[in-house]
């Protein structure tokens, strides 16, 4: 077990392409922490350093309070879980689960125990005389796992490794993933694009972009508070929804005040905070589920948010539905019992303390 | 009359069914697969089926090849000291050769693995030179370069204070220049080989090895090798009856001397057969390795479908 420590970390590939810009994290002990972006943000660069199997350009990692940065793979005593799994096609899983230990010259009867072990918290015990073209994806995935638990490392790495899986495989192993960690508590860096994966897996979420940290913090910090316009956008789905508008008023009325005229009182509680922004342009965010179609009767900060839908998205559980407001898309989720027809004007609620402001100047929440 | 009406119509139905029939026959892909194939089917029957019955029969034949006398060439073989050196000599020389293409090739290829894409075509290119020239163009070059007065070898040598080797004049180092140009000759084939096996083992394995604590020793043996084994086996196998069946490089190089003993089955089967016009006792000669390459190629292939099956 041990703490993961990047400090100042840099990238940069011949030509001077700098994937990753000097980045800092820490990572506590026993901490499940996700990298999340889109791709080219540089989370698997960054992941593959951590590894030892990218030179990194400069700066410092260390793992265990031990700088790791000249030290081969091998001695550094981590594990990684590969997107396409890297299960050694010639090797039984019994074998593949086993190589490890066996490299590193375990007895025998140990590895069998930890392989045994590894195979019951994996519930793959059945398949350990198979070879890896015998076994279905999640299958591949649940033993490329187990490759990675035997070892009882310091750090697990995970590299995408639902990408490959259908949708309800990966929903399923999401969960096993994160049974697998409340068991062995091992320290892990998960690597994604997918932002609902780091937000059901991570203790915290690191989120990335052009080679930067975006902002770090516990899923539901990133939800409510996001720290940038990218932060806001990226987490949480559907998107949030933007949309250009105007401050007006002064510190005890503020509103803002949309492209189409709509004015949205502003909470008295924010006021003080965006009074220097009265009269200049800003952007306005708010999630799709905080635009519906029911009024909470415990909330007082809801205003009215006239729409015409233009498409309609019938969901089950809920009702997707997007309309254009001066050229952005704006979605409201409501509930599937409301009834809501395409050019039919309805008034929708904004829940108001969920909002929004962002300064187009500099991409920050406000 | 009645009779007649009804029974009429029948034998336009059975045609009918039989038209039906062939035409399902013709749009059947295995017949359009086998139309396909055709030529090259009728290639090899003519090339290569023809030839190995004929030979059979061949060796069958008394010298004069007026009378069958079964098995006789073979007896008189097998009581032949010469024909069991030029057996022994066959197994040396296509083992040790093909031994030490498989070792070259395999390093040559390691090595162009891991050079940047743009020099790694220069060298490609110069590695492959070898094995474009005709064989028996380059050997009469290594025969110039062994030549006893004028060798550019030995003289090399003699700088280092090293005394000159006779190439081609006593057994051992005879037999061991045949090897070196058959090694020259063949080794960049597999190089070729193992160069495009190196290239589609997938570079997660290697990391996932390194990660998992393999030394560059160990991924090599563990993953690069096993990985590798299909086209290794297939090239060995490939280049074993190539190399049993060798002629070129003996002819032009010793000519089967000195004393009959850098002989090799091809060689050997020339000089009896055509040479000393015994043509079915050289028919029998050259059938000899037949079955010792089919056993190697009955292994080979059971490993190479073996993995195949738990592999791909």
């Amino acid at each position: 077990m041990a703490q993961v420590s990047l400090r100042k970390l840099v990238k940069a590939y011949e030509g001077g392409v700098q994937a990753v810009k000097g980045i800092d994290l820490e990572i506590a002990d026993h901490e499940f922490v996700v990298l999340v972006g889109p791709s080219g943000c540089g989370k698997s660069t960054t992941l593959r350093m951590i590894a030892g199997l990218e030179e990194i350009t400069s700066g410092d990692i260390a793992i265990g309070g031990t700088l790791v940065n000249d030290i081969p793979p091998r001695d550094r005593d981590i594990a990684m879980v590969f997107q396409n799994y890297a299960l050694y096609p010639h090797m039984s899983v019994f074998d593949n689960m086993a190589f490890g230990l066996t490299l590193r010259k375990f007895p025998k009867a140990e590895i069998k125990r930890r392989v045994d072990e590894a195979a019951r918290i994996l519930d793959i015990a059945m398949l350990l005389d198979r070879k890896p073209k015998a076994l279905s994806g999640g299958q591949r995935q649940r033993v490329a796992m187990g490759r990675a638990i035997v070892r009882d490392p310091k750090v697990f790495l995970f590299d995408e490794p639902l990408s490959n899986l259908d949708a309800k495989l990966r929903v399923q192993m999401r969960t096993e993933i994160k049974k697998v960690h409340q068991t062995v508590k091992t320290t892990t860096v998960y690597v994604t694009h997918d932002q609902i994966e780091a937000m059901t897996l991570a203790d915290r979420v690191v989120v990335m972009n052009h080679g930067v940290i975006e902002q770090v913090g516990p899923p539901q910090e990133l939800y409510h508070h996001p720290a940038t316009r990218f932060v806001a956008g990226f987490i949480g789905s559907p998107a949030m929804n933007f949309s250009p508008a105007r401050l007006e008023g002064d510190a005890h009325a503020l509103r803002v005040v949309l492209p189409n005229g709509t004015a949205l009182p502003v909470p008295e509680h924010r006021a003080a905070r965006y009074a220097p922004y009265v009269g200049r342009p800003i952007l306005v965010g708010i999630r799709p589920e905080h635009l519906t179609d029911k009024k909470p009767t415990d909330k007082r900060n809801i205003a009215d948010f006239p729409a015409i839908p233009e498409v309609i998205e019938p969901m089950g559980m809920e009702t997707l539905v997007h309309f254009w407001m001066d050229g952005h898309e704006i979605s409201a989720r409501l509930d599937p019992t409301c009834p809501v027809s395409v050019g039919v004007p309805i008034t929708l609620a904004a829940d108001m303390d969920q909002m929004h402001i962002i300064d187009p100047a500099t991409d920050k929440v406000l | 009359m009645a009779d007649g009406t009804l029974a009429a119509p029948r034998p336009a139905a059975i045609d009918g069914t039989r038209a039906n029939g062939m035409q399902r026959f013709a749009r059947r892909r295995s017949t359009i697969a086998f139309l396909m194939a055709l030529p090259l089917l009728l290639v090899v029957l003519g090339l290569v089926a023809y030839p190995a019955g004929y030979g059979i029969y061949l060796s069958t034949l008394n010298r004069r090849m007026t009378a069958n006398i079964g098995l006789g060439n073979y007896e008189i073989l097998f009581d032949s000291d010469t024909f069991w050196d030029v057996a022994f000599q066959s197994c040396v020389f296509a083992l040790s050769a093909v031994f030490l293409k498989a070792l070259i090739g395999f390093w040559l290829a390691h090595m162009l693995h891991h050079i940047p894409a743009k020099g790694q075509r220069k060298w490609r290119g110069m590695l492959l030179v070898p094995w474009v020239i005709p064989p028996a163009l380059s050997t009469l070059g290594w025969w110039w370069m062994f030549d006893p007065t004028y060798s550019s070898i030995n003289y090399i040598l003699n700088i280092f204070a090293v005394p000159s080797v006779p190439w081609l004049g006593e057994a051992w180092w005879a037999r061991s220049a045949i090897i070196i140009v058959n090694v020259w000759y063949g080794a960049p084939f597999f190089m070729i080989m193992y160069l495009a096996a190196l290239k589609s083992v997938p570079e997660q394995l290697y990391e996932a090895a390194a990660i998992d604590g393999a030394t560059s020793w160990q991924r090599l043996r563990y993953i690069t090798l096993p990985m590798m084994a299909n086209i290794i086996s297939i090239t060995v196998l490939f280049s074993l009856i190539v190399t049993f069946a060798n002629y070129d490089i003996v002819r032009v190089l010793t000519n089967g001397g000195p004393r009959d003993l850098t002989h090799v089955f091809a060689s050997y089967a020339f000089q009896v057969g055509i040479l000393a016009g015994n043509i079915p006792r050289g028919a029998a000669v050259s059938l000899f390795m037949v079955p010792m390459l089919a056993v190697c190629a009955f292994f080979v292939l059971r490993g190479v479908t073996r993995r195949n099956k738990e592999q791909m």
